[in-house]
């Protein structure tokens, strides 16, 4: 892996929650620009905290432990200072269940520019059409969004996201409500998508991961225990854990 | 313009903060007004007339026992009437009336929690009160009865909603599993959904009982105003004076400053730590900490 | 056989039991029905033009009761002006910034001691603060205040529980598209949480408009044949009025008793039904 291409250094980060969890135990983890970098693992392995981690969503946690360095390029993550905002426009999140905002498919687009300051009205039609919405929706972009199908609501989340023009995409189990052909979809317009983004994504299922990934981290109870390019980890895992659980030996 | 952001962020945040506080402070100025109004009474009037059992302001009788017993024995009354009618129309909402009689029967109680006491009051008078008297053969309509009967229906309206939303709270799962061992809806509301309720019951009850104490225009108007000790039942079919309607009464004709005033802040005070003492205790019933534990979506 | 009559026995018990609670129930219900007709009947005949905007003339036995229904609107105001943005402010408090500790804790407590503190202890309270240690005098500010205070929890508690019913999803997306706290809270859970919010106002200042015994020594004017021109003028109002024409001013003819009683129930229903239909059509058009 090149190190110059690293669009996030992870460093010996470690996170508890108040209750006790140590849901990250020393991650240390470079994800590169412009590829899917695949998060998977059984449940509780602390994927999704890994995630929050990255755009500051876990500020709305209770988190008790936050240690270790996180940096996107230049700009140092964890640190106080750090503008939450402008880090969260650069680094959007898609989450498991797609949550529209209520109210129309247009304005849940432009809730985030609105909010950023940006009128712009072609931003509009581009992220819903590289989320592959546009088509579907150009003629009823007033409806209330909850009225779209569960797939086309997250592709709309995906859309909202693009909207911010953001560096990097975080997708905590995106297709894990949406049936195949739903699914099919938004992986597509990931493909599509990695050329301009860097791409993490945490797949609903072994198999999305395999199909999917560039790179793979393997998360196992808080530890990372193998990251490797998608083609090796998947065909020759070095570790034992890593080779039982993508053969669906445990999990 | 991210400055301006944060600054208003920060404003904002300050005042929604102070509103969020200012209920203590409002209690906390209101006994603060109670005590600075109400404590000089105790170097003006000897104690031992403070307690005994005549009420008579004009030659310096203020003796407080004939109205806490006039609101006692009113208060009385009216647990005994807004319980079992208050609890009884709570369980029939919530378990039992099918969902359409509940949207019209549900906003008709809001309507009894709203209907101005002073019109319960006059129409007690004018109406309810020469009723009892014909009816019961008493010398008045105007007394502790009457006065009972109009607060016991004022109170039912926050024990329904209270005790309503705290049968509500019973899990279904406890439900289900005594109908599943063969017992009927019946015997489940009263051997598994009530007990199981029964902390936010207590509450309501309790939270009833601090109505009907506090309530003041309608016992006025109804209650035939007499600063009698009650003894005995008998009471219950004769003129009383609850501390509330004193306070109304007299406050508007007494002296700033004077004795009497001060008294009258006492009996306010006296008022102000009886529903602090109800009030606190139902609080810590109802506080089995309702967290929001919904975890950020994942 | 026994084990069959049992249960015919118990279906009996439970058949019975659910007439009784239903017929305690209908008992509840039909004297409110009933006040509220009777009201209406015997009030009708006193309604007239004259009666609704004109001054009481001959010390109230005649003319109308316009001083008293403007008195209610000015002080229903009043207490709206204060009571609104601090009732609202406090419920996102407790819903959107509060912590989990003792001190949120006593902020709940407070707030079920205002709502349990009897109406005339609030009067003396007013009075005490208000009128004498701030000198405003009897005066419409004194009573707005004083019942604004009043019906603070009611607002308080309504408005909290509608903030919490905004889906915890909505804010954290709001959060996660670079939204502050505040823009979420304006733009998402206060649009979605309105029609909770005006409800709990509405019944709030319900209960200002018909309560009397806050305002017996804070504003009330036994007869004042003029309008208020200043928040520090005193002022009539329908629900001292009513008490006056009914219990302190001897021959009153009683047809003017119940038409203020009906004007009085009229202003104060109206709100409850407003209240009602905004929270049933909210409830009918909500996207989640
Ligand atoms: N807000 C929280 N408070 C306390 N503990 C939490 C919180 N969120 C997650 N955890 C705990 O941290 C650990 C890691 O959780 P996380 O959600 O990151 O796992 P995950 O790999 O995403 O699992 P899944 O596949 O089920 O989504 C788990 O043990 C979980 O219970
Ligand atoms: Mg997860």
């Amino acid at each position: 892996m090149n190190k110059n291409n690293q669009k996030i250094t992870i460093q010996n980060l470690i996170l508890h929650y108040s209750d006790g969890t140590e849901s990250l135990q020393d991650i240390s983890l470079d994800i590169p620009a412009h590829a899917i970098t695949v998060i998977f693992g059984p449940a509780g392995g602390g994927k999704s905290s890994l995630l929050r981690v990255l755009n500051r969503l876990n500020d709305l946690v209770d988190v008790v432990k936050l240690e270790g360095e996180v940096y996107l390029d230049d700009l140092d993550v964890l640190s106080p200072k750090t503008d939450v905002i402008a880090l969260r426009r650069r680094v959007g999140m898609v989450f498991a269940r797609p949550v529209v905002l209520p109210m129309s498919i247009q304005e849940n687009i432009t809730y985030g520019l609105e909010i950023a300051g940006i009128k712009d009205d072609q931003r509009l039609e581009d992220s819903l059409e590289k989320a592959a919405l546009w088509e579907e929706v150009k003629d009823r972009l007033d409806d209330p969004a909850v009225t779209l199908s569960g797939g086309q609501q997250q592709r709309l989340c995906l859309a909202r996201v693009l909207a911010l023009e953001p560096e990097v995409i975080l997708l905590d189990e995106p297709t894990s409500g949406l049936d195949p052909i739903s699914t099919g979809k938004v992986e597509e317009s990931l493909q599509a998508l990695k050329e301009d983004y860097t791409i993490v994504l945490v797949p609903h299922s072994v198999q999305q991961a395999a199909r999917t990934a560039d790179y793979a981290a393997f998360f196992l109870q808080g530890k990372l225990i193998e990251y490797a390019p998608g083609n090796l980890l998947f065909t020759n895992p070095q570790d034992q854990r890593t080779q039982d659980y993508v053969e669906g030996r445990f999990g | 313009m991210d400055r301006d952001l944060n600054l208003g962020e920060m404003i904002i945040t300050r005042l929604i903060n102070i509103a969020g506080y200012s209920a203590i402070i409002f209690v906390g100025m209101i006994f603060y007004f109670l005590l600075r109004e109400g404590l000089p009474t105790l170097n003006e009037v000897n104690f031992g007339n403070l307690v005994s059992n005549r009420w008579y302001p004009i030659e310096a009788y203020f003796g407080i026992l004939p109205l806490l017993g006039g609101s006692l024995v009113i208060t009385i009354g009216a647990t005994l009437i807004a319980v079992p009618f208050g609890i009884g129309t709570a369980v029939y909402l919530a378990e039992i009336a099918p969902r359409w009689v509940r949207e019209i029967l549900k906003p008709l109680v809001e309507v009894l929690a709203g209907l101005p006491s002073v019109v319960l009051g006059f129409l007690g008078m004018l109406v309810l009160a020469p009723f009892l008297r014909k009816y019961l053969q008493l010398p008045t309509g105007l007394t502790a009865f009457t006065g009972s009967l109009l607060l016991g229906g004022m109170a039912i309206p926050t024990v329904v909603s209270v005790a309503e939303d705290a049968i509500d709270a019973v899990p279904k799962s406890y439900r289900d599993a005594s109908l599943a061992i063969g017992a009927t809806k019946w015997q489940t509301i009263w051997r598994v959904t009530l007990p199981a309720a029964k902390s936010g019951v207590t509450t309501a009850i309790m939270l009833g009982v601090g109505r009907a104490i506090g309530e003041t225009m309608t016992v006025m108007m109804v209650s035939g105003n007499a600063p009698v000790l009650p003894g005995g039942i008998r009471a219950l079919f004769k003129p009383a004076r609850t501390m509330t309607a004193t306070i109304a009464a007299e406050m508007g004709e007494v002296a700033t400053g004077s004795v009497h005033y001060h008294v009258l802040f006492f009996i306010g005070m006296v008022l102000f730590l009886i529903s602090l003492l109800i009030n606190i205790t139902a609080s810590f019933v109802v506080f089995r900490q309702r967290q929001r534990q919904e975890r950020i979506l994942s | 056989m026994t084990d069959q009559k049992g249960t015919r026995v118990r279906y009996l018990k439970q058949r019975l039991g659910f007439r009784l609670l239903s017929s305690m129930a209908i008992l509840t219900i039909l004297p409110i029905i009933a006040v509220v007709i009777y009201i209406v009947i015997q009030g009708a005949p006193a309604i007239s033009r004259e009666f609704i905007t004109g001054f009481p003339e001959d010390g109230m036995r005649a003319g109308g009761i316009w001083p008293a229904i403007v008195g209610t609107f000015y002080l229903t105001l009043g207490t709206a002006i204060f009571s609104v943005p601090l009732g609202i402010g406090a419920a996102i408090y407790l819903s959107e910034y509060a912590p989990q500790n003792r001190f949120t804790q006593m902020i709940r407590i407070s707030i079920i001691n205002l709502a349990g503190i009897p109406s005339v202890v609030y009067g003396l309270f007013g009075l005490g603060l208000f009128v004498l240690f701030l000198n405003f005098g009897t005066s419409i500010l004194a009573g707005s205040l004083t019942l604004a205070i009043m019906t603070l929890p009611v607002i308080i508690s309504t408005a909290e529980e509608a903030l919490r019913a905004v889906p915890q999803a909505f804010r954290t997306v709001s959060i996660s598209v670079g939204a502050t706290k505040w823009q979420t809270i304006r733009r998402i859970v206060l649009p979605e949480a309105l029609p909770g919010i005006l409800t709990g106002v509405i019944l709030g200042l319900e209960r200002a408009a018909g309560e009397t015994a806050p305002i017996l020594f804070t504003v009330a004017a036994f007869f004042l044949p003029r309008l208020p021109n200043s928040p520090l003028d005193a002022t009539m109002a329908l629900p001292y009025h009513l008490f006056v024409i009914s219990t302190q001013v001897p021959g009153m003819p009683i047809k003017i008793q119940y038409g203020t009683a009906l004007v009085l129930l009229t202003f104060v229903l109206s709100m409850n039904i407003i209240a009602t239909v905004i929270r049933s059509r909210a409830r009918a058009s909500r996207q989640w």
